[in-house]
């Protein structure tokens, strides 16, 4: 009996407590940097394309909702010819970002993609791409990756030694 | 003491009742979010008072589905009589001097004869259902509220030995010098008990019992019939919360501001705390709640009806 009028007490004592509720539209609540909302694809510092089109994202995707063909430019440079991500499909699980070799594709705290007609929801290349490198300040994948493309020969990258001349290695 | 103008005071507290009542939808959840550290509905217009008015259209659009099984003539009479007698109780009850539509001297004794008609609609709704929930719901609304209505009569029989009457404004005149919440206190308990039983609210809320009995007695109700048990509800509580106020809170009487204000500030204040007692207390289990109504609230309201007897014979043969 004491503990009921007790609890009737404590909780009247709530109506002096700070209010929990966020007041969505006009009060926004804090997202964490690693919020997984909306997905975009990267550049890199120089301004191009992070990902390579591995498909690795599409492979990740629990539920199938990104689709990309691979092409390449002139340089020699792997690049998506179309990148398509069904954000109706999408459930933010942020196992693209996972797989992602080139930290191309990430996911950022922005949920408000609402939408009157599902197909609106269907992303394409232009709508994914940013022109910032995203999480990763300063990170180029061509410039630490072994391969040789168009302006950038073998044993150029960053942390790489030279390719060893094997005919100076005899003895 | 009848109204100068009855039939103003009759429209006015017919339409009075249904007001409040419509309005407790929106005061029951600002104040539940209050006691939650939430803010409750204050969307639809200015601090969500219009959401009465968005929970009517809405209620009134939805199809009044009556499923085939029913029973219909009961199925549809049963939500009318909690509607009804809830309505008929508010005809005794004085909010001003003069603000009465029917001054019985046995006003006390309709109040109590309306509440216990109350159960036929539960146990009515219940039945018709023609299903099991609905009936497990009835049932217990049979045997709460047949088991909460007899000590709910015995702890007002102490307020009407001391006021020497029945009629609810003498009873209000006779608490001129002190409230019968001093002098009646374990009547005050249990009426309070009894009340929150009789109106069905949440420590007594079995016979609806979401978490078991899906929406128990109304399980098959829909649109503006359900509407009408809500609505009843409410209206229950406001008539328990007025009947408090009158019976051992003086009523009308308080100084300085009109008696009317005074009836609704006391009105108001029990309405709160019903709503506060939802928001803190658990339903009990059934057997703990008949147990409880039968070992524990009914001897204490007849030890009370004693001892009330014996002091007030003891006073007026000194």
């Amino acid at each position: 009996m004491i503990s009921m009028l007790r609890t009737i007490w404590l909780v009247f004592l709530h109506a002096f407590h700070k209010r929990i509720t966020v007041q969505y539209p006009e009060q926004k609540p804090y997202l964490s940097p690693r919020y997984r909302g909306r997905i975009i694809l990267s550049r890199d510092p120089d301004g191009g394309e992070r990902c390579v089109a591995c498909n690795l994202c599409a492979v990740a995707c629990p539920v199938g909702c990104i689709a990309l063909q691979a092409t390449e430019d002139e340089s020699g440079r792997r690049l998506p010819e179309f990148f398509r991500i069904n954000f109706s499909r999408c459930i933010f699980c942020g196992y693209c970002e996972e797989a992602c070799p080139t930290y191309a594709i990430q996911l950022t705290p922005d949920f408000e993609m609402g939408e009157f007609h599902r197909k609106n929801l269907v992303y394409e290349k232009p709508d994914l791409l940013i022109n910032g490198p995203g999480k990763y300040p300063g990170y180029n994948y061509w410039r630490v990756a072994g391969a040789q493309i168009g302006g950038k020969g073998k044993g150029e990258a960053a942390h790489e030694a030279k390719p060893v001349d094997v005919r100076s290695l005899l003895p | 003491m009848t109204s100068p103008y009855p039939i103003l005071s009759m429209v006015g507290i017919v339409i009075a009742a249904l007001t409040v009542a419509a309005f407790l939808i929106w005061v029951e959840r600002r104040l539940l979010a209050l006691w939650q550290d939430r803010y409750g509905p204050n969307r639809v217009g200015p601090f969500g008072l219009l959401q009465v008015a968005a929970d009517a259209i809405k209620m009134f659009m939805k199809e009044d589905w009556i499923p085939p099984f029913v029973d219909k003539p009961v199925f549809i009479v049963a939500p009318a009589i909690v509607f009804v007698t809830v309505l008929m109780s508010f005809a005794v009850i004085p909010f001003a001097p003069g603000i009465i539509v029917s001054d019985l001297n046995v006003g006390l004794l309709f109040f109590l004869a309306m509440s216990s008609l109350g159960v036929y609609s539960v146990v009515l709704a219940g039945w018709s259902s023609n299903n099991k929930y609905a009936l497990v719901g009835g049932l217990r609304a049979a045997a709460q509220m047949l088991s909460y209505e007899v000590f709910m009569g015995l702890s007002l029989m102490g307020v009407v030995m001391i006021a020497g009457s029945f009629s609810l404004p003498v009873i209000v005149e006779a608490q001129r010098k002190v409230w019968f919440v001093i002098s009646q206190f374990p009547g005050f308990v249990l009426f309070l008990i009894a009340g929150l039983a009789e109106t069905r609210r949440i420590p007594f809320d079995l016979p609806e019992a979401e978490s078991e009995l899906v929406a128990g007695y109304h399980s098959e109700y829909s649109g503006m019939k359900f509407g009408m048990f809500f609505v009843g509800e409410y209206m229950g509580v406001t008539l328990i919360s007025s009947m408090i106020a009158v019976l051992f809170f003086g009523g009308w009487l308080g100084p300085v501001l009109p008696g009317l204000v005074w009836f609704l500030i006391k009105t108001f204040f029990f309405i709160s705390f019903f709503v506060l007692v939802r928001a803190a207390l658990p339903r009990p289990r059934f057997d703990q709640l008949m147990s409880f109504g039968w070992k524990v609230m009914l001897p204490l309201a007849l030890a009370n009806l004693l001892v009330t007897g014996a002091v007030v014979l003891l006073w007026s043969n000194k």
